[in-house]
């Protein structure tokens, strides 16, 4: 499945491996927080209502 | 409607997204195509990049590494132009939108800045036989990352809002420097180990630096970059414009 990349495998590999990693960790940080201050929002404003 | 009417229209609508509420609304109606875009175009160029183009005579399999080096490289400065622009506004203007916009910028520029060192670095040791030298290309990427570091450093290190807007504006403006260095520093100096620009276009044509074998995946991950920028600044954004209006509603509530 994989390409047979040579003698350049584990460069090839680890370039992907690491900027994967980056892109998954900023995109999880996002949307956490995204997801908790929404719902801190949505409490606080209910509070505010009640 | 001509071209003049149709361009005032487009300026007007980008400046009523500095009012919180339209943005809110506006960025709420995108953000779900821009995920599904995002998904598809850096999905297609990264596999197409990655399982279906051949080996660089030269270079051999590490050309791959293009796929992921140019586009994080292309936003992390486009991303720094973007915090400088809505640093900006904030200091023109003092509109929120715009610097929370920035705020919400920086990690992902410091990511992305991130991956293009780390991705040059290991791109760097088969090629140049060394992960790192003083390249001016190179160093200037190492401090456009200090930069954002700085930046986001400075946020944290303040408690009142406006006044952490008003440094971290500062800073920004003042490391728009770097930006542009890390941008033109291959054509300001001809020492260094760092190749000139892979992608050009003269007169909106692409020059002959890269085959378009190459070229065809690399404008689509290009794109899928630029658009995972966008889709994680929206996100920020609305997080940072939320966590406002709860800091206000709480301030209200400790008052009574």
């Amino acid at each position: 499945m994989i390409p047979d990349l040579g003698k350049y495998a584990v460069e090839v590999i680890g370039a992907y491996g690491m900027s994967f990693l980056a892109l998954v960790l900023v995109c999880f940080v996002y949307i956490r927080r995204s997801r908790s201050v929404k719902r801190a929002l949505i409490a606080a404003e209910a509070g505010k209502d009640a | 409607m001509n071209s003049t009417s149709t361009s005032k229209r487009l300026w007007d609508a980008f400046w009523q997204l500095a009012n919180p509420k339209v943005f809110m609304g506006w960025s709420g109606r995108w953000l779900p195509w821009l995920v599904g875009l995002t998904v598809l175009f850096l999905a297609s160029g990264l596999i197409w990049g990655f399982f279906f183009t051949p080996d660089d005579m030269r270079q051999g399999s590490t050309v791959k590494i293009i796929y992921l080096h140019v586009p994080a490289a292309l936003m992390a400065i486009n991303g720094y132009l973007l915090m400088f622009v809505g640093s900006l506004v904030w200091l023109i203007r003092r509109q929120h939108v715009s610097v929370l916009a920035a705020k919400a910028a920086a990690p992902v520029g410091m990511t992305m800045t991130l991956i293009a060192l780390g991705t040059g670095a290991i791109w760097g040791q088969p090629m140049w036989g060394t992960y790192w030298v003083w390249d001016p290309r190179l160093t200037s990427f190492l401090i456009l990352f200090l930069f954002y570091a700085g930046y986001i450093a400075l946020w944290a290190a303040i408690d009142d809002d406006d006044t952490a807007a008003d440094l971290t504006s500062i800073l920004a403006l003042v490391g728009l420097v770097f930006a542009l260095l890390s941008r033109y520093a291959v054509l300001f100096w001809n020492q260094g180990l760092h190749q000139g620009t892979t992608v050009t276009f003269v007169d909106g044509a692409k020059q002959e630096n890269i085959s378009n074998v190459f070229f065809q995946p690399l404008l689509l991950s290009m794109v899928g970059f630029g658009l995972l920028f966008l889709t994680l600044l929206l996100i920020g954004t609305r997080s940072e414009l939320r966590a406002r209006r709860l800091k206000v509603l709480e301030a209200r509530e400790r008052m009574q």
